[in-house]
C-alpha cells in the first residue's frame, strides 16, 4: 500500500430542498491518501468538516448501489472509485455533485422516483409457473445462462440512467437500467413473459427505439455491464419473436439492409422515404430543399454504388436471417 | 518521416449529404503529404442501426470493409465517428472471439475474402494527432485562426466506449477530451471551454424522435454560443448534419434562435493551411462560413 498523500480541493454541491432557494458549492481542502475512495472523502467531509453534509451509503462493497454521485460530471460509485484515479483524469480540483442536480433533495441525496418508476414498468421479476412445492430443481443450463450476459449484476445505482441524455430531455424514456432489467428476464429461459415485456419496451417515445446510441451508459456503469449492448439485444429479440411494429424506427433499422443490397452504400434519401412512408416523408421537404440548394442531395439517377456490389449482395443473401 | 499512407473508408454521408467532408479531407491530405487510398469497394457500416435488425449481417459487412484495407496492406482511417465505432467494434469482437471470427470468415470465404485482423482502424483526427503530429501541422499554418473562438464538438462515437477507443482510437478521456481543442490551438484559434463538448447531438433518433434530437443539439449549441463561440467544429458528419442543417428545427424546439456556422474538422485545418474555400467545399455548408 502506498502512502502518497496529495493536497486536493473538493468543490461540493450543497442544497437543502426544504430551506434553500438555490444550491451553492462548499470548498474543502484535504490531504488525501492514494488509496482513499470518493466515499472516504465524503465521510471525512461529514465527520471532520460539516456534520450536516448528506449522502447515501450502505454496503461499501459496490453491491448496494447507494453511494453513486458524479465527480466532474463522471458517473462514479463512491465506494469503488479511487480519488487518485479521478485526479489522473481531472486534476487536483474535483467537483462532487449528485447524480441529477435537478432532483436534489439534500446535497447528494436525490429523489430517484423517476428511476424506480421506469424500473418497475418492465416487470422486473421472473414470470413463471412454478409449483408451490416443486419436486425438482428448475435448472438453467450454462448456455442459457450466458444469454443473460451478466445483466443480473446490475446494482440499480442509477449511474446509467442519470448519465443518459435521452432521459434528460425525454421524461417518457425508460432509460438504460430498466432496459437492462428487461433483458435480464427476457433472456431467462424460465420466464414466460418475454412477449409482454417486449410490448412494454417496444413503444415509440419511451422504449428501445429512443436510445440515442451515445454510449454514456456503457461509460457510466460501475459493473461494466454495457447497457447499450443489452438494448441492442432487445432490438434483436423484437425481430426474432416477430414483435416489431411497422413504425418509422423499425423501418429505419430494416431499411439499411435494402439500401445496402441495392447500392452497397446507403441511399440516404430513399432510407428516409422508406422509414417515413410516402406521406410522412413530406415533412422533410423544407430541409430537403435547403440541402438540395447546397448540393447535399444526390438524385436517384446519380446514386453511387460500391465497387464489387455483387459480393455485397451475395453476403447479404447468405448471411441475413432476420425477418420483418 | 516516411510518407503516411492509409486506406480511407469514407462512409456514406461523405459521398452524399456532406460532399464537403470528402473534398476537404482529400484537400488537406494532399497539402500535408498524406496519401489516402479510397476504399471504393466498401459498403455502409450500418450506422449503428443495421445491427439492431441483423447483428451478424452488420459484422460481416464491416469485416468485409476491413478486408479491403488489409488487402492493400494499409491501416484504415475513417472520417465519420459512427463508421469508426461500427468498424472498430466489429474488429474488436472478431479479434477477441475466434469462434465468431470463424463464422464471419465462413461467409466471407464465399466471396473469396478473409478477415485477418491485421489492419488498425482509427479516425483521421487521431491519425493527424498521433501519427502526423500537430506540431508539423502548426509549422504549415499560413492563415492562423487568430481571434476566432472555436467550440470543438467531439461526437459520441469517437470517445465512447472508452475501453474500445483506448485500443486504437486516440484514448481520450471521454469526460474531458482534448484532441480537437489542441488542434484548434495548433491552428492559432481560441479553443472554447464549454461543458457540452462531449455530449450527444441526438442524430440517431432524428427520425423517430426529432424532439429529443433537437433538444440535445440545442443544448450543446447554445452552450457553445453562451461561451462566446464564433464557430463550431466536429469530426463527425452526422453531428454536422444535425447541427448545420437542422438549425431551424432546433431553434423552433428550444424557443431560441440558434445561428452558428459549423465546420468539419478537415475544413478547419484546410482554412488554416490556406487552402481555397472552394477546395474545402465551404459552399456546401448550410450556415454560411465567413473566412
Amino acid at each position: 500500500m502506498s502512502n502518497n498523500t496529495q493536497k486536493l480541493k473538493f468543490k461540493v454541491f450543497r442544497f437543502n430542498k426544504e430551506t434553500d432557494y438555490l444550491p451553492h458549492y462548499d470548498t474543502f481542502e484535504m490531504n488525501v491518501n492514494s488509496d482513499e475512495l470518493v466515499l472516504d472523502v465524503m465521510n471525512r467531509i461529514k465527520w471532520e468538516h460539516d456534520g450536516s453534509f448528506s449522502y447515501r451509503r450502505s454496503c461499501r462493497h459496490g453491491i448496494c448501489g447507494s453511494c453513486a454521485v458524479k465527480v466532474n460530471g463522471k458517473a462514479t460509485l463512491a465506494c469503488k472509485d479511487r480519488v487518485s484515479d479521478l485526479v489522473e483524469l481531472f486534476g487536483e480540483e474535483l467537483t462532487i455533485e449528485p447524480q441529477d442536480m435537478k432532483r436534489a433533495y439534500k446535497d447528494m441525496v436525490i429523489d430517484k422516483e423517476n428511476f424506480w418508476n421506469k424500473y418497475n414498468s418492465v416487470q422486473p421479476y421472473l414470470v413463471a409457473d412454478i409449483e408451490e412445492f416443486p419436486t425438482e430443481e428448475n435448472i438453467v443450463s450454462i448456455e442459457e445462462n450466458e444469454k443473460i450476459d451478466e445483466a443480473d449484476y446490475c446494482i440499480q445505482c442509477g449511474n446509467c440512467f442519470y448519465s443518459c441524455p435521452a432521459v434528460s430531455v425525454n421524461p417518457e424514456y425508460m432509460g438504460p437500467a430498466a432496459l437492462v432489467k428487461a433483458w435480464r428476464f427476457n433472456s431467462d429461459s424460465r420466464d414466460t413473459a418475454h412477449e409482454s415485456r417486449l410490448d412494454d419496451v417496444n413503444q415509440l417515445g419511451s422504449g428501445i427505439w429512443d436510445c440515442v446510441k451515445c454510449n454514456e451508459c456503457a461509460e457510466a456503469c460501475p459493473k461494466e455491464l454495457d447497457p447499450i449492448g443489452k438494448i441492442t439485444k432487445l432490438h434483436n429479440q423484437v425481430f426474432e419473436l416477430g414483435k416489431a411494429n411497422n413504425d418509422v424506427a423499425v423501418r429505419h433499422a430494416v431499411g439499411f439492409k435494402w439500401s445496402i443490397m441495392k447500392h452497397g452504400i446507403l441511399d440516404e434519401g430513399e432510407l428516409v422515404r422508406y422509414s417515413e412512408g410516402n406521406i410522412g416523408v413530406m415533412k422533410h421537404i423544407p430541409e430537403a430543399i435547403e440541402m438540395f440548394k447546397k448540393g447535399k442531395i444526390v438524385m436517384p439517377w446519380n446514386m453511387p454504388k460500391s465497387k464489387n456490389l455483387d459480393e455485397i449482395k451475395k453476403l447479404v443473401e447468405i448471411t441475413s436471417t432476420s425477418k420483418f | 518521416m516516411e510518407k503516411l499512407k492509409y486506406a480511407l473508408y469514407t462512409g456514406c454521408t461523405a459521398r452524399e449529404s456532406t460532399p464537403e467532408l470528402l473534398k476537404s479531407t482529400m484537400a488537406i491530405a494532399d497539402k500535408l503529404g498524406i496519401e489516402l487510398v479510397l476504399l471504393d469497394e466498401a459498403s455502409c457500416c450500418g450506422a449503428s442501426h443495421l445491427q439492431d435488425f441483423d447483428d451478424m449481417l452488420s459484422l460481416v459487412l464491416n469485416a468485409r470493409n476491413i478486408c479491403y484495407a488489409e488487402k492493400l496492406g494499409l491501416d484504415m482511417v475513417t472520417i465519420c465517428n459512427t463508421c469508426q465505432l461500427n468498424t472498430s467494434l466489429t474488429k474488436d469482437r472478431l479479434d477477441n472471439d475466434p469462434v465468431l471470427k470463424a463464422k464471419v470468415n465462413e461467409k466471407l470465404a464465399e466471396v473469396g475474402l478473409e478477415y485477418k485482423g491485421t489492419a488498425t482502424v482509427k479516425h483521421f483526427l487521431y491519425a493527424l494527432q498521433d501519427d502526423y503530429g500537430y506540431d508539423k501541422i502548426q509549422d504549415q499554418v499560413t492563415k492562423p485562426m487568430t481571434d476566432t473562438n472555436i467550440a470543438s464538438f467531439y461526437g459520441c462515437h469517437n470517445i465512447r466506449p472508452s475501453h474500445l477507443q483506448n485500443k486504437t482510437n486516440g484514448a481520450e478521456n471521454p469526460y474531458k477530451p482534448v484532441s480537437l481543442d489542441n488542434l484548434v490551438s495548433a491552428l492559432g484559434g481560441n479553443p472554447v471551454d464549454y461543458e457540452s463538448k462531449n455530449k450527444c447531438c441526438g442524430f440517431h433518433v432524428e427520425l423517430q424522435n426529432p424532439t429529443t434530437a433537437n433538444r440535445l443539439s440545442g443544448a450543446a449549441m447554445t452552450d457553445a454560443i453562451d461561451n462566446n463561440a464564433d464557430v463550431m467544429v466536429t469530426p463527425c458528419p452526422l453531428c454536422h448534419l444535425r447541427m448545420d442543417v437542422q438549425q431551424h428545427g432546433i431553434s423552433k424546439e428550444i424557443g431560441r434562435e440558434v445561428n452558428i456556422p459549423v465546420l468539419h474538422l478537415p475544413q478547419m485545418v484546410g482554412i488554416a493551411l490556406g487552402i481555397a474555400p472552394e477546395d474545402l467545399g465551404l459552399n456546401h455548408n448550410v450556415v454560411e462560413v465567413n473566412v
